[in-house]
């Protein structure tokens, strides 16, 4: 099992056996992410990001400053070449010789696809449109493995924007793959998973699948609540968009039926859809789950780039 | 009775769904050669009740996936010397490349120039659907 030099569009590009390959070292720069400061030395991470973006850019530059690299790129499309018409192809054929790794984000579905055709360096889909996001799917993964000791077997709910949002698609996807999985669809009919996601992960996979417009039905038997933002972006229209902004807002009061060692997951940022009198509630992981991205993504441009891990005994 | 010489050296396509010989005829953009080309619609079949039938007097190359998505049924024949040389039959393509565009409006296929649209094949019973590579939405062919 090699990771080197391979690209990350779509979380089905790893084997399970990949995936758990990436949390186990994640796991132990956990334990000691300072015997992991050096790894990267002399290593350059490109960030390609067309859109805007904070924590995931953030994250994945903290990540690799962490393991002693280096970063350059641009974060907004508007002031680079792109702004003068250079297709996706040219930029990145430039910028796979100038960086070792790079991480893209894009609002059209399938640029970082693209991108992996004309790269010669490792390509990392840092979230494509409304399609996936596959470094905050490890992110999430790794936070149910590192607070549930396992990923298979869970009660997982989603609830919030299931049609756009592209961490909801990303993870439920992969989630699939893990045996024993129960889903719990929670959104307004607008927004619910698109109809062709759903239609292909029953088919492929023994999941069970229940779709419902009300949060708190369910909340008894949920181990997972994962909670999404209403994004405006996503929308073509404001009228849709202020319409279905509010339509699912966690309070402590909603979590009364819940179980005592339920997660409540958010990929973040959030605007109002988690009150912030659920912050101090202990099953309330997703500060902790941010923090477990930067683990996941040094992990996986370790591996990508091929460095050497093997760090005991330095 | 309606009679058409057979042709001597070329390409017959036979077995066309009736209607859709007129699609597959501007498809192959057959109303711009100079070289002999008969389009029969509607003339009885042993099969099937009705078909249409394009005769072709020259060896032209034909995207057999293209004729797969219009109309799975039909049979390519190669005419040599005014005998068959070769039967070929279409059939429902498992991938399609710059074909058809994909439908997703956020799909990279649709802004990008370097992006063709390519598609696997994801349902042929009832309705044809093609994912995208790209974004993975399905998009049906219609022509």
């Amino acid at each position: 099992m090699n990771l080197k030099g391979r690209h990350l569009i779509d979380p089905n590009d790893f084997t399970l056996e990949e995936l758990d390959e990436v949390f186990k070292l994640a796991d132990k720069m956990i334990k000691d992410r300072n015997a992991y400061s050096k790894i990267c030395q002399g290593r350059i991470l490109g960030t390609c990001f067309y859109e805007p973006s904070t924590r995931t850019r953030l994250s994945f530059e903290s990540a690799m400053l962490r393991m002693g690299g280096s970063i350059l790129g641009f974060s907004d499309a508007a002031t680079s070449s792109v702004s003068k018409g250079e297709s996706i192809a040219d930029t990145i054929r430039v910028l796979g010789s100038y960086a070792d790794v790079l991480v893209m984000r894009h609002p059209k579905e399938g640029a970082p696809k693209l991108a992996s055709e004309f790269s010669t360096a490792p390509v990392i889909n840092g979230g494509d449109g409304g399609h996936q996001h596959p470094t905050q799917t490890l992110t999430d993964l790794l936070t149910i493995n590192q607070l549930k000791g396992k990923i298979e077997g869970h009660t997982v709910a989603f609830c919030g924007d299931l049609k756009f949002g592209r961490t909801v698609h990303s993870l439920i996807s992969t989630l699939s793959r893990y045996a024993k999985s129960k889903f719990i669809l929670i959104s307004p009919i607008e927004l619910k998973l698109p109809e062709s996601l759903k239609v292909n992960l029953k088919r492929k996979y023994d999941i069970e699948i229940v779709e419902t417009e009300d949060l708190e039905k369910h909340m008894a038997e949920i181990d997972i609540l994962y909670m999404t933002r209403i994004q405006k972006e996503r929308f073509f229209n404001e009228a849709d968009y202020t319409r279905l902004k509010d339509s699912y807002i966690l309070n402590r009061n909603k979590l009364k039926d819940a179980k005592p060692d339920m997660m409540i997951m958010h990929p973040l940022p959030r605007v109002n859809e988690i009150g912030y009198d659920v912050d101090g509630d202990p099953r309330a992981v997703y500060f902790k789950q941010a923090e477990y991205g930067i683990y996941a993504r040094m992990a996986l441009m370790a591996l990508l780039l091929g460095v050497d891990v093997d760090v005991e005994g330095r | 009775m309606l009679k058409v010489d057979s042709i001597n050296c070329g390409i017959v396509i036979d077995h066309i769904t009736p209607g859709n010989g007129i699609k597959i005829f501007e498809k192959l953009k057959l109303g711009n050669v100079d070289y002999p080309v008969v389009l029969l619609m509607n003339v009885h079949s042993a099969n099937k009740v009705k078909k249409d039938i394009i005769k072709i007097e020259n060896k032209i190359d034909i995207d057999l996936t293209m004729l797969g998505l219009i109309d799975p049924e039909i049979t390519v024949n190669i005419i040599e010397n005014a005998i068959i040389e070769s039967k070929q039959k279409v059939k429902i393509p498992n991938e399609v490349t710059g074909l058809f565009r994909c439908k997703n409006p956020r799909c990279v296929t649709n802004f990008d120039e370097y992006a063709v649209p390519k598609f696997r094949l994801s349902n042929s019973n009832k309705k044809i659907l093609y994912r995208c590579n790209y974004c993975e939405e399905l998009t049906s062919y219609v022509i």
